[in-house]
């Protein structure tokens, strides 16, 4: 069973169906993948300028949104300079 | 449910699944669960250069519905038997 409770109380990147990134401290879940994060931020990536992160505090997101959930190594995560970073946005899903 | 099956003879090999968002992610198949998620460990995400977004994230669950292809070890697939397996599911469901 793919389940989600090995990320609970870590640090998470989720990837949104209209390519938004958001990262945050999984504070739950349920049977359909609705996530509530806590602590979390937007990254808005771009290539004109380094990656801006936007606070949202604590954020629920509907399971139907979501396009994945990766662990993120905190270590790695924070000895990346975001503001080096220029890249293009995740494209959104298209069917 | 044969997908299923399929999948779970499949863990703990290299897989590589590329979503609706044409990113392809490349990985050691930890678990999968009826609607087909997807729990993927090692990840690399290919063309890396272009994607920096994920270089912290080594393992990641995906959400089946935005999964476009998963490619397969063939050697680990046996294509004899689920031809078979194929067959008595259409058998099965002929006789309903």
């Amino acid at each position: 069973m793919a389940t989600l409770q090995g990320y609970v109380d870590h640090r998470v990147l989720l990837i949104l169906q209209d390519g938004r990134a958001i990262v945050g401290v999984m504070a739950g879940y349920d049977q359909k993948s609705n996530v509530v994060l806590s602590d979390s931020k937007e990254r808005v990536y771009s290539v004109e300028e380094g990656v801006e992160e936007i606070p949202l505090g604590l954020y629920l997101v509907k399971g139907d949104q979501i396009v994945l959930i990766g662990e993120l190594d905190e270590a790695l995560d924070q000895s990346v300079d975001l503001s080096t970073i220029r890249a293009e946005p995740i494209p959104p899903i298209h069917y | 449910m044969l997908i299923f099956s399929v999948f779970k003879t499949l863990t703990d090999q290299k897989v590589t699944v590329e979503l609706k968002n044409d990113l392809s992610i490349t990985g050691v198949l930890k678990s999968v669960d009826q609607f087909l998620n997807i729990r993927l460990d090692k990840i690399e995400v290919f063309d890396e250069a272009r994607h920096p977004h994920m270089m912290a994230v080594k393992n990641c669950f995906i959400r089946g519905s935005v999964v476009r292809y998963v490619q397969l070890p063939a050697e680990h697939v046996d294509t004899q038997l689920l031809e078979d397996a194929t067959r008595r599911e259409a058998a099965a469901q002929n006789k309903r």
